[in-house]
């Protein structure tokens, strides 16, 4: 079949951002040629302000060079725009007369720099602030004048500004409005800023506006509308910007303030499509690059005919990028009324911290001084988080909630290049600052795929993301609200599990054939998820697929850096006897296990066995009345408990007892992620209930039950869901808040974030107040865990899946041919 | 010069699953994609050593259980910004029964 054409108009971040995306899905579909009016391939436009503040070099901003055109089969024309589309013949016209067909048209023009129409405004020296030409001309102006003028005091004007001073320019900043950057700053993180770049030697002239251009030859001065003028030898106009719609306009394409396009990014002719900073949608045009991104998304899903992504529009937040400024801004952050507004400012510190609430939920951020938490509330915001669980903590960020092992290391901007961010893989600030800069990294996933930063344990994410954030500034690509599950679809893990329950798909393969999946049989990170989703849905019909599962979970132990596995038998509430120690004592000889421990969670560890021993080492213990303590499993972990009542004198509940029966009903239950329960018999909590998934703390008048805890990376304190008189209503409580965390969360989150995402009120409400709901999830967990529990180690050791534990031998082959 | 010798059914591999395969001091992982191929590595990842045949099989690419890397079954290179190579040899089916290659051993004991 001959390849339909597609023409890109406009080489910059968008267009090939949607080509990037389309040659991911579909390489094969298209011919593709771009043209662009510069002479440059594909460059990092947002990177322009370092290349004037003389932090970077052309080069090093350059995104897609020339072989990367020709390695993907694109045909290139720099330097040649595209003057006009007939739309009947599907035929574009270049400057230079070329003519070229398509089939399928993506106009990525991107926008102007608005020229303000006073006299003078053409002269020689007067500037916009938009390409490397642009900068090419105002470095040239910086080396043989003095005098610089901006007119613009938002965050193009004050990027150009910083830049021309750092060229040895005498520099005024010449602003419309009282305040700079009204349009993401308040009053008083605008005064701060103010401050602290009039410190740096910016002038300011506020509230002034310019009536006219000075000059003859070239810009000599302006005039301002009170008579008063000021001497300058370069203007540069960043007053904003216009979508560049001329092309499409002349076409007959509906534009308004922009290039109209719907939801899939078509314009009103269904051939041509439309991203980037020229379009209009849904009434919003944008100029800052992180929704660029998202529309190319979507934009690339239709052109490869998926036809299922759907741009619904973007909440943006900006940083500035000068250096030694700390600025952040996103969302409505100018209160209305019925707002609520908390403030933290530290007039020593140079800090300010304005959050906007409404209705418990985060409207609007600004931020000065201190940033670290910016893409927190960023977050919280798109996510439209509950906050009203640490509101009370919110300004002190979120590190105050517990991100251990940091503290105020948190402050990424103040450490040196050698300070060490991800502690698990050992790389450093100045690594990963060096290789989203040079290898022109925008998300955290290529962050962790170049660095290794953060792709261990997670717990320094954020100061990854913060150090994205202040590299790329705006160009940094937050993590979506909605988050695909892996690269292999683009559908969420919510997604994923209602498909699951309303198309009633049972199999992995009917799942990849209806959800359209990208690859033929999925990858390490949807496949695990998948299973389990599967699973839990269907408890009854699924049939579990080994080969989906972590080698932990295929083989029922932990892998050791040595390859070998660990073993550790369930013991019931922590509950042994002599005869339980004798046998574990024997199986330890008789296999000669090189080490024993006992575990955080109050069980015995047998380290060092091999592969092959295991089923003969489960035997052993099967005899001797062990199950399999899944201490290797996104599963049901331990109960851990205190010694209670029968012994201990402050005792007030037999918790041990209890300790037993909860772990009796959850053993064997397959989780989102590894699930820990704990019964402590009173307040003083020896067997530490308030860090676990479900933690039990006895009372002298009941049981108070919490949730929501865990210790690890990040401790967290439970959260207090209610409190019940009697054991049976504990493990009524327990079986059906475990069912619900079973269903509702995502694969590999605990319950600790969860509980965060859905809110505690949530959780309430499905478990303490809605008593038919918590009958049906509690009898939905008892039936799937007459499912779930059948030990694995006992089917091994009776001859299971004997093919993962027995190795091939070309010996044993030889002998038998 | 070719030495072909049988050395398992393809049954006896899980789809999209391996067999570890021990040839004297060497372990061998076989793999078997969903398409039925089967590939051979040394059961060793060129990062710290993890027993490749451990790993989840996907597409024609290993993911090794310790630390993520990904490594392509028919080359042995590891993919990604992950630099390495791991040595792969050669393997046939025929009749439902899989055949290595143990000339290609040689350069790799």
């Amino acid at each position: 079949m001959k390849k339909q054409k597609l023409i890109l108009i406009g080489n910059g971040m968008a267009g090939v951002r949607t080509l990037e995306e389309l040659l991911k899905l579909e390489p094969e579909l298209y011919d593709i040629t771009v043209f662009g009016a510069e002479p440059h391939p594909n460059y990092n436009r947002i990177m322009l302000s370092p290349v004037l503040a003389g932090e970077k070099q052309v080069d090093e901003i350059v995104l897609n060079s020339r072989e990367w055109y020709a390695e993907n089969g694109i045909t290139l024309h720099t330097g040649d725009p595209v003057t006009a589309i007939d739309r009947q013949a599907r035929q574009i016209t270049t400057a230079s007369g070329m003519q070229a067909s398509y089939d399928r048209l993506l106009l990525a023009t991107g926008s102007n720099p608005f020229m303000i129409p006073i006299p003078g405004h053409d002269l020689p020296g007067v500037v916009g602030f938009r390409d490397i030409q642009d900068v090419e001309t105002m470095l040239d102006s910086a080396r043989q004048y003095k005098k610089a003028v901006v007119i613009g005091g938002g965050l193009l004007g004050l990027e150009a500004a910083n830049g021309l001073k750092k060229n040895g320019m005498d520099v005024t900043v010449v602003h419309l409005m009282d305040i700079l950057m009204e349009r993401q700053l308040d009053k008083p993180a605008a005064a701060l800023l103010k401050a602290s770049l009039e410190e740096s030697g910016l002038k300011f002239l506020m509230a002034a506006q310019t009536e006219a251009i000075l000059g003859d030859q070239r810009v000599t001065g302006l005039r301002f509308k009170d008579g008063s003028e000021l001497d300058t030898d370069l203007v540069v106009m960043a007053v904003g910007i216009r979508p560049n719609m001329a092309l499409a306009d002349a076409a007959g394409l509906h534009c308004e303030r922009g290039i109209v396009v719907n939801d899939t990014l078509q314009t009103f002719d269904p051939r041509i499509y439309a991203v980037g900073e020229c379009v209009q949608h849904r009434n919003n045009t944008y100029g800052l690059v992180a929704p660029l991104f998202e529309q190319a998304k979507v934009c690339a899903n239709h052109l490869a005919q998926l036809g299922y992504g759907r741009y619904q529009g973007s909440v943006t937040s900006t940083k500035l990028k000068v250096t030694g400024i700390d600025l952040f801004s996103a969302g409505e952050f100018n209160e209305t009324e019925g707002d609520e507004t908390l403030v933290l400012q530290d007039p020593a510190q140079g800090v300010y911290k304005k959050l906007v609430i409404r209705d418990n939920r985060i409207k609007g951020a600004v931020m000065y001084g201190d940033t670290m938490d910016g893409s927190w509330y960023f977050q919280l915001l798109r996510e439209a988080t509950d906050i009203s669980s640490f509101r009370n903590t919110i300004l002190f960020g979120q590190h105050d909630l517990g991100d251990a092992g940091h503290g105020e290391e948190t402050r990424v901007g103040m450490l040196s290049d050698e300070a060490e961010i991800c502690g698990c893989n050992g790389v450093c600030k100045g690594d990963i600052v060096n290789a989203i800069s040079t290898q022109g990294l925008f998300t955290l996933d290529e962050v962790r795929a170049h660095t290794k930063a953060s792709a261990s344990c997670g717990s320094c994410t954020g100061m990854v993301e913060a150090l994205l954030a202040s590299t790329v500034g705006e160009g940094y690509a937050a993590t979506p609200s909605k988050k695909a599950v892996c690269g292999c679809t683009s559908y969420s893990h919510d997604e994923v599990r209602k498909a699951i329950s309303e198309l009633e798909l049972k199999s992995m393969p009917e799942l990849f054939d209806r959800l359209d999946w990208g690859t033929p049989d999925g990858c390490p990170g949807c496949r695990p998820a998948l299973n389990y989703y599967l699973l839990a849905a269907w408890p009854a019909e699924y049939q579990d697929d080994a080969q989906s599962r972590f080698i932990n979970e295929r083989a029922h132990g932990n892998i050791q850096k040595d390859g070998s596995y660990s073993v550790v038998p369930r013991m019931f509430g922590g509950l042994c006897s002599a005869d339980d120690l004798r046998a574990i004592a024997d199986v330890a000889d008789k296999f000669e296990v090189p080490e024993i421990k006992v575990t955080g969670g109050q069980r015995i560890d047998l380290f060092g066995v091999k592969k092959e021993q295991l089923p003969a080492v489960w035997k052993d213990l099967s005899d001797a009345g062990f199950v399999s303590g899944h201490a290797y499993g996104k599963a049901l972990r331990t109960v851990k408990t205190c010694v209670g009542k029968n012994w201990c004198r402050f005792g007030t509940q037999d918790s041990t007892g209890l300790g037993v029966k909860l772990e009796e009903l959850t053993w064997g239950s397959w989780m989102p992620h590894k699930f820990k329960l704990a019964v402590s018999g009173c307040p003083r909590n020896c067997a530490e209930a308030t860090i676990k998934d479900l933690g039990v703390v006895c009372v002298d008048s009941g049981y108070e039950l919490h949730i929501g805890g865990n210790g690890g990376i990040k401790v967290r304190v439970t959260d207090l869901l209610c409190k019940v008189e009697s054991e049976q209503e504990v493990l009524e409580y327990t079986g059906a808040f475990v069912q619900c965390y079973r269903e509702e969360a995502q694969y590999l989150e605990r319950t600790a974030p969860w509980v965060e995402r859905v809110s505690l009120n949530y959780v309430k409400q499905r478990i303490v107040e809605d008593k038919m709901g918590r009958k049906a999830l509690y009898e939905r967990f008892k039936l799937s865990q007459q499912y779930a529990q059948v030990d694995p180690w006992k089917a091994r050791a009776e001859g299971a899946e004997i093919h993962e534990f027995t190795p091939l031998s070309i010996d044993r082959m030889r002998a038998a041919s | 010069m070719n030495d072909w010798i049988p050395v398992t059914k393809l049954e006896e591999i899980p789809r999209l699953g391996a067999r570890k395969l021990q040839a004297g001091d060497l372990d061998i992982a076989l793999f078997r994609t969903g398409s039925d191929e089967v590939f051979a590595l040394r059961d060793r990842c060129p990062h710290r050593g993890g027993p490749l045949s451990q790993g989840i099989v996907h597409g024609e690419a290993v993911t090794c259980p310790l630390h993520n890397w990904k490594i392509d079954l028919q080359s042995g290179e590891v993919q990604g910004p992950d630099q390495g190579c791991v040595s792969s040899f050669a393997v046939r089916i025929e009749d439902g029964v899989v055949y290595l290659d143990i000339a290609s051993l040689e350069s790799a004991a």
